[in-house]
């Protein structure tokens, strides 16, 4: 599984990141969590409100940051 | 008509200034812990425990209504309604979208990128992103209470009209040819979008109350360090001191409160105890706004993050209205005062 978190490198995006790598560990995920920062590559993607997180391609979050839960459930599903 | 009017400034007066919870700590410094009400520590501890405890009420209210009507505005829906304007009515509706369209500082670059590709003049981007920070309810509720409800309502106006003045300004100087190259839509614009979803109330309220816990999470050292530097001026230093360097009759005032706000950065709820506390002091209105505005509208974070995005001329360009428009305002708002009291 591929997992995008982007961000400007606010305070909010470095939050989801740690919650993301966070789920990860704890549900023994095989992912790759990548961290995307240049606005550049942001930009390409479209995604107006960061933090932003993608996972397999797709958007599933932008702009406030879920609650822990909110994750764990997205990441879960996707892994199915 | 009397009653009305009575309720209402029992409300403003009790719920919006907190006038008992000013009684209950200065009891309690005054009689329970027996400090000298004449005292600089008296002056310093009242201070503190009243505005920390009234603006953190008053803010996790304000957060939680202006999230629950901001819920309904997303970047990407106001995007589509600034679209369909034109000229000035464009650059009037970005900057009252600008108040209610939520997003974190670190946002503005993606926004601004966002709005630039779907074909947005720079300038109504602009009226956007200049007015955002400098209104919102909250802010104006808080004015509200820590000054008077025709100083917030003009505070409102003038924010708004400096940012579609800065907009069109920046439209008029034909200024798109300088945002960074890669913002310039290439082709291979990827739309993503989340799916437009309607939030149930439910979903509204749970939205609204994370903003809340988030904000404050976020604001509460620059609240403690804004609300200890108003204590400190409130209770230490000598008016005759703050009169003298910010004071009216001191023709450079507004340039120093603008000069000195520009390099800082901090949320408007950490500025307005430091606000109070100078206008306590006898400093003018006029150059305590145009320092509460260049704290918020301008900082060195945001226009090193800005940089990234439009070249320089732009860049100064933005920098330069924004002061003068503040500049102006604190001139005007001082040669007005009388009639805002």
């Amino acid at each position: 599984m591929k997992i995008i978190v982007m961000g400007g490198g606010c305070a909010n995006c470095k939050r989801l990141l740690q919650m993301v790598n966070h789920t990860v560990e704890k549900l023994g995920i095989d992912a790759e969590v990548s961290y995307v920062t240049d606005f550049a590559e942001i930009a390409k993607s479209g995604v107006m409100r960061t933090p932003a997180l993608f996972i397999d391609g797709k958007l599933l979050s932008a702009g406030p940051v879920p609650p822990l839960s909110e994750i764990e459930e997205m990441i879960a599903k996707a892994n199915k | 008509m009397q009653i009305i009017k009575d309720i209402f400034a029992w409300m403003n007066d009790q719920l919006l200034k907190m006038l008992w919870l000013d009684d209950i700590v200065k009891w309690l410094f005054g009689r329970v812990f027996g400090i000298s009400e004449t005292s600089a520590a008296y002056s310093f501890l009242t201070f503190f425990f009243y505005d920390v405890i009234k603006i953190l009420i008053l803010l996790s209210v304000l957060i939680f209504i202006s999230s629950w009507i901001q819920s309904r505005f997303t970047p990407e829906r106001s995007r589509a309604i600034m679209s369909k304007f034109k000229g000035l009515p464009a650059n009037i509706i970005g900057a009252l979208l600008g108040t209610v369209t939520p997003f974190c500082s670190c946002s503005s670059i993606p926004i601004f990128i966002g709005f630039t590709r779907a074909g947005l003049p720079v300038g109504v981007t602009f009226s956007f992103l200049i007015s955002s920070p400098l209104v919102d309810l909250a802010s104006v509720v808080l004015l509200a209470s820590i000054f008077n409800w025709k100083i917030a309502i003009a505070y409102v106006l003038v924010g708004l009209i400096i940012a579609v003045i800065g907009g069109t300004l920046i439209g008029l100087f034909k200024m798109d040819k300088y945002v960074a190259d890669f913002v310039k839509a290439d082709g291979e614009v990827a739309m993503e979008e989340m799916p437009e979803t309607v939030m149930t109330k439910k979903e509204r309220a749970k939205y609204s109350w994370q903003q809340v816990t988030d904000i404050v999470k976020k604001v509460w050292p620059y609240l403690l360090i804004g609300v200890g530097i108003g204590a400190l001026i409130h209770g230490f230093i000598p008016q005759n001191w703050i009169e003298a360097v910010l004071g009216d009759n001191n023709p450079f005032s507004v340039l120093i409160g603008t000069a000195v706000g520009i390099p800082m950065y901090a949320d408007i709820f950490g500025t307005l105890p430091i606000a109070e506390a100078l206008v306590l002091k006898g400093v003018g209105i006029g150059t305590v706004l145009s320092f509460m505005m260049a704290v918020t509208a301008l900082s060195l974070p945001s226009i090193i993050m800005l940089r990234r995005v439009v070249k320089p001329k732009l860049l100064w360009t933005f920098v330069g209205i924004i002061t003068v428009g503040i500049i102006a305002m604190g001139y005007l708002f001082n040669a007005f005062y009388i009639y805002l009291v």
